[in-house]
Formats: structure tokens, C-alpha cells, sequence
């Protein structure tokens, strides 16, 4: 404990408001940088969720290898039609863990540290996830993009490549602002975990990841053409089964067909209505 | 510097608690400048009062002004004002203290350049060059208050806020905290720390209130609610051990005489005395007439009052027992609840 410390309590450029825009990239930038920081030192998130969807298209694609023909439209091979199946899912159940986070940081109080600070917004713990969650997913796909050319199973080209990180980011939106809200409705990560649990298996096997709706029973077909999954599904589907238009018809479902656009504009409604729905659920718990 | 005007707060009363009244109509004034504690025994609302003047947590009722300014009205300038030590030490245990000061400092829009040098000086104010850089997660219970306190003074508050800052430290941290505590003062930060150890308050507080039952019961400064209570306090023990039944006879010899003003048969400590008598001329008269009836004497020992004794007057109860009391009603659970966001 040394003695003295002149400057202890003179007058400080902090405290002065300094542009809004600037105090929000500074504090933003803080956080995000915190949650890699801890990824990684903890990598082993990232390790099992860069490996678990390799397992499921090595796994998956090796059990239907055999499929009968005809099973698939245009004789596409399973592991080409699997490929976008598990990246989806992949980005989906990481964002679905988006909240896990967060909710830690309120149960251990870390939370109220930030909420002690000024902070310009408190959007900025918000946005911090968002980036963070969506970087990580981004990671994962990539990852799954090159092992699953690797199998054979083929690359999407350039305008492909785009089509597929824009449904993955939309998708990731979506489900980022549902995981955050839940971080802030439910009372424990217990319950939390428990929500992630119930609703991550049934939305893969209820959605095209795995098997065409032309496969399913009818009532299973009409709830996979309602999951947003599905919606991420069809678009990359299209872009790895060759060159492609977004007015091309994607999804074929009971109700209708839809276009590439379409599944994207859908995806778009959704992340949009699921950021407005959590809004007052965050400004109340934020304020 | 503060100033909380007829601030009440309730919890609970879902549908399966009864609502708690945890501030009672508080009021309590802080002037600037000054070391000021807040004492009284667990549940008595020191750490409700503590997070709504934080902004961490809204009243039902009442003012709550900051540095002349309205918090509720504006909680971001009045965050920008105050620094928060909180009780339960919030850090991260995979970042390194360092991180966790520069995190701080992003927090507080703290400018890089500035930010560095008040973090190389807050290590050196605390001492923590040893163990800055390891991760939190390894840190004694010491260094977590110590970084706690640097991340708390790293945007140079003028007004400090500690709830319980020492408690369940070893000596060594609890001096250095004081130590850093009295230095803020005396270069003119408002400090408000909360506490349930008497000798703290009696050691570092230039002023104090007691709180009881979520309102404040008496306030001022540590020798002025001494001397308003007047007399001296004597113990009194005949025997190392003595039974009910000597305690009680040397009892009525004690209280006929002159000058006694109270006397207290203490079970907890093997039936001692404990007298409240006008001043240190009654303590010799009791030697005398203690030497008359033949009685021994093991130990008379005389203080002056303590703010036990102001607790005891205004509560009727020993700060300890009144820690007894509340001690079982406690629901550890719920009041983790009640911090969440």
C-alpha cells in the first residue's frame, strides 16, 4: 500500500460527454471484447461447436448414403442435401445459446456492474452478444462449409456464398433476439437451459434439414414448411444445388411455393418482430 | 453531497410472498466531503438503501438526490458521479484483474491514454502488481475487494459507495481498505460505506445514522451519540463464573448504590454485570462497598459507552442479537432474486 497518490481525485476527462456514437462503439467494443477474451480461454465451446456438426454430416450423410433413389428431388446425393440442413443448425443452436451468457452475468451479478455504469446506451450489452454470437456462428459454418466440400458434397459459388451468409445472418438475428429474451424472462439458466433443450432437437427433425417434406406424413410436411428453419434451409439448399435465382421456387409446401426471396423476406419479418417483441421485455429490465 | 428524502421500498408481494418493507420512510442526509457510515444489522435495509441511491434499483416513494441533482430523473449523470462497490464482489473469473480494470474504464468512456495511467496508478495505490494480471478467478477473497475498489475509483468519483466493504477480510485487507478510504476523504470525496462491524463505523466514520428496520434511528456523529447517552459503562465480575444466584445478590448491593443508574445480569458471559453508572466516582464507592460485603472482586472494567450501547438504547437490542434474530429469517435465495436483473 504506498502512502500517497497525488492524482487520487483530480478532476478527470471522464464524465464529459463525449459523442454519443464514440461512448456507444467504446462500450460495445469493451464488452464484445470480453466475451472473446473468454472464449478464448474457455475454447472449448467453439471446439464442440465447430465438431458437433462435423459429427452430424460425417454421421448423418454416412447413414443415408444408401437412400433410395428417388428420395431426393433432381437425384441429388444425401450429404449435399444434408449440408445445408446442419449449417443452418448449426447457427441456429449456437444463437439459441446466445442468452446463456448474459443470463450468467445476471445470476453472478456481473450485470449489475454494467448497470452501474453510464452506460451511453444499454443497447450496448445487447449488441455486444449479437456480434459476438454472430461472428461464432459464422465461424461454424465456414467451418462446415470447407468440410463438407471436402466430402464431396460440393460449394456454393460466389453469389451462393452470399446468399447463404445472409440467411445465416438472419437467422441468427431472429433467434439471438428469442435467446436474449428469454436470458431476461426466465428466472435461472436452469430454466433457460431447459427451454434451449426442448426446443432445439424437435425444430431440427420438425424442419427439411434432415429429410424433404416430400418424405414426411402430412402433418409432420405442414410443420416443417412452418419452421423457420426451414425457411434458412431451402436458399442455401438452392445455392449448393448450382447457379440460381431468387425468384426461384425453393419450397414446396402444402401451402404454396415459395421463392428464394421469399424464405429471406420471411427470415427478415421474423428477426425484425422477434428485436420489437424483446424491446420492452430489455427496456424494462435495463432500466 | 447525498441526499434521500422519505424513501420507501417494498419487495415481494407476488402471490406467494408477503411483501417485505425494506426502507421505511428513510431519510438521510450526507454532507460532502465526509466519511459516512451506515450501520445496523443484517436486513435492516443498508443494502436496499445503498442500491437505489446506485440507480440500481428504483424506489416506491421518495427523492433521491445526488451532488444536487435528481438520480431518478437523471440516473446516467448521477452514475457518472459515483462509484460502486457492491457487497457480493461481481467479477469475472476468466478475465485478469487488469482486463477487467480496462473493461471498467471502456464502461465509464474513460479515454485510452487516460485510462492506462489511472489503472498503473490504482495498482500501485492497492498494491496489486503481484496478482494484476493473473486471472480473478484465483484471487483471495482480499485481492477481489481490493480490485473491486480499484474498478470503483478507476472514473475518479466524488462520491464513493461501499456496501459491507471489509466484511470476511483478513486484517491486512481491511487496513489497507481503511487506509485508502480515509486518503479519498481527506482529498475530498464523499465516502458511504455500509457496515455491521461497530468498530468500523467507530473507527473510520466522521458521521453515521443507524438504521433499523429500513428508517434511520439515530444519527450523528460517533462522539456525539456517545455523549448523548451519557454515563459510563462498567462490567463487573466477582467470580470468573458466578451462578444466578450471586449475580443476583451482588445485583441489589450494586443498584443501592449511589450513582448506579442500571444494572444488567449479562448470562452469556458467566452472569457478568454490566452497569451504567453517572461517572468514575461511582466506580470507587462500588470498590468500597464491594470490599464491605466481603465480596471478591475478578475483574471491574470501565468504558465509556460504545455505539453498541447507542444501538442498544435506541433498539432495546445488542447489534449482535439483533444479527441472531434476523439471521434465521434470511432467505438466501430470495435475495439473490431481488439483485437479479
Amino acid at each position: 500500500m504506498t502512502s500517497a497518490s497525488p492524482s487520487l481525485v483530480a478532476p478527470s476527462p471522464a464524465g464529459s460527454a463525449g459523442p454519443a456514437f464514440a461512448e456507444i462503439r467504446q462500450e460495445t467494443l469493451a464488452l464484445t471484447r470480453r466475451l472473446f477474451v473468454q472464449l478464448a480461454r474457455r475454447p472449448s465451446t467453439l471446439v464442440a461447436g465447430v465438431l458437433q456438426p462435423l459429427i452430424w454430416l460425417v454421421l448423418f450423410g454416412a447413414l443415408f448414403a444408401n437412400a433410395p433413389a428417388g428420395l431426393l428431388p433432381d437425384g441429388m446425393s444425401y450429404g449435399r442435401f444434408l449440408g445445408a440442413g446442419v449449417i443452418v443448425f448449426t447457427a441456429f443452436s449456437g444463437a439459441l445459446n446466445a442468452g446463456l451468457p448474459v443470463m450468467f452475468d445476471r445470476e453472478f451479478g456481473f450485470l449489475n456492474r454494467l448497470l452501474v455504469a453510464p452506460l451511453r446506451s444499454r443497447s450496448s450489452i445487447v449488441l455486444a452478444s449479437v456480434l459476438y454470437i454472430t461472428s461464432l456462428s459464422l465461424i461454424q459454418s465456414l467451418a462446415i462449409l470447407v468440410t463438407a466440400a471436402l466430402l464431396g458434397y460440393g460449394w456454393p459459388g460466389g453469389a451462393g456464398l452470399l446468399l447463404t451468409l445472409v440467411t445465416l445472418l438472419l437467422l441468427t438475428f431472429a433467434v439471438t433476439a428469442l435467446s436474449l429474451g428469454l436470458a431476461f424472462a426466465l428466472p435461472g439458466h436452469i430454466e433457460l437451459i431447459a427451454v434451449i433443450f426442448v426446443a432445439n432437437l424437435p425444430l431440427l427433425f420438425a424442419s427439411t434439414a434432415l429429410a424433404p417434406i416430400s418424405f414426411m406424413p402430412p402433418w409432420l410436411g405442414w410443420l416443417a414448411a412452418l419452421n423457420p428453419l426451414t425457411f434458412a434451409i431451402e436458399p442455401i439448399r438452392a445455392a449448393y444445388a448450382g447457379p440460381f435465382r431468387l425468384t426461384d421456387v425453393v419450397l414446396n409446401a402444402p401451402y404454396g411455393s415459395l421463392s428464394a426471396a421469399a424464405c429471406l423476406g420471411i427470415l427478415a419479418v421474423l428477426a425484425l418482430g422477434l428485436f420489437l417483441a424483446i424491446r420492452p421485455l430489455l427496456d424494462r429490465k435495463l432500466s | 453531497m447525498i441526499d434521500l428524502q422519505h424513501v420507501s421500498k417494498r419487495y415481494g408481494g407476488g402471490r406467494k410472498a408477503t411483501p417485505v418493507l425494506a426502507l421505511d420512510d428513510l431519510c438521510l442526509s450526507v454532507p460532502a466531503g465526509t466519511l459516512y457510515g451506515l450501520l445496523g444489522p443484517n436486513g435492516a435495509g443498508k443494502t436496499t438503501a445503498l442500491r437505489i441511491l446506485c440507480t440500481l434499483l428504483a424506489p416506491d416513494a421518495g427523492t433521491v438526490r445526488l451532488g444536487g441533482m435528481d438520480a431518478l430523473a437523471d440516473p446516467r449523470a448521477a452514475r457518472r458521479l459515483l462509484g460502486y462497490v457492491a457487497q457480493e464482489v461481481a467479477i469475472d473469473k476468466i478475465l485478469t484483474g487488469r482486463e477487467l480494470l480496462r473493461l471498467q474504464g471502456d464502461l465509464y468512456h474513460l479515454r485510452p491514454a487516460d485510462r492506462q495511467g489511472r489503472i498503473g496508478e490504482l495498482i500501485d495505490l492497492l498494491s496489486m502488481h503481484d496478482w494484476i494480471d493473473r486471472r480473478c478467478g484465483t484471487y483471495s477473497g482480499g485481492m477481489r475487494r481490493r480490485l473491486d475498489l480499484a474498478a470503483g475509483l478507476l472514473h475518479r468519483p466524488r462520491l464513493l459507495v461501499l456496501d459491507e466493504p471489509t466484511v470476511g477480510l483478513d486484517l491486512e485487507s481491511r487496513a489497507a481498505i481503511w487506509t485508502v478510504l480515509r486518503q479519498l476523504r481527506d482529498q475530498g470525496t464523499t465516502v458511504l460505506l455500509s457496515s455491521h462491524y461497530l468498530e468500523e463505523v467507530d473507527a473510520l466514520a466522521d458521521r453515521l445514522a443507524i438504521l433499523e428496520g429500513g428508517r434511520v434511528i439515530a444519527e450523528g456523529t460517533p462522539a456525539e451519540l456517545k455523549a448523548a447517552l451519557g454515563g459510563d459503562r462498567v462490567t463487573l465480575r466477582v467470580r470468573e463464573f458466578s451462578d444466578a444466584q450471586e449475580a443476583g445478590r451482588v445485583r441489589e448491593l450494586v443498584l443501592a448504590c449511589d450513582g448506579v443508574r442500571q444494572v444488567v445480569v449479562n448470562r452469556a458471559q458467566g452472569y457478568s454485570l454490566n452497569l451504567v453508572v453517572d461517572n468514575e466516582a461511582v466506580v470507587e464507592r462500588l470498590r468500597g462497598q464491594l470490599a464491605q460485603a466481603q465480596l471478591p472482586v475478578f475483574a471491574l472494567a470501565q468504558s465509556r459507552p460504545s455505539l453498541d450501547d447507542v444501538y442498544l438504547q435506541a433498539t432495546g437490542r445488542t447489534l449482535m442479537d439483533a444479527e441472531l434474530a434476523v439471521a434465521g429469517q434470511r432467505d438466501a435465495k430470495a435475495e439473490r432474486k431481488q439483485a437479479m436483473r
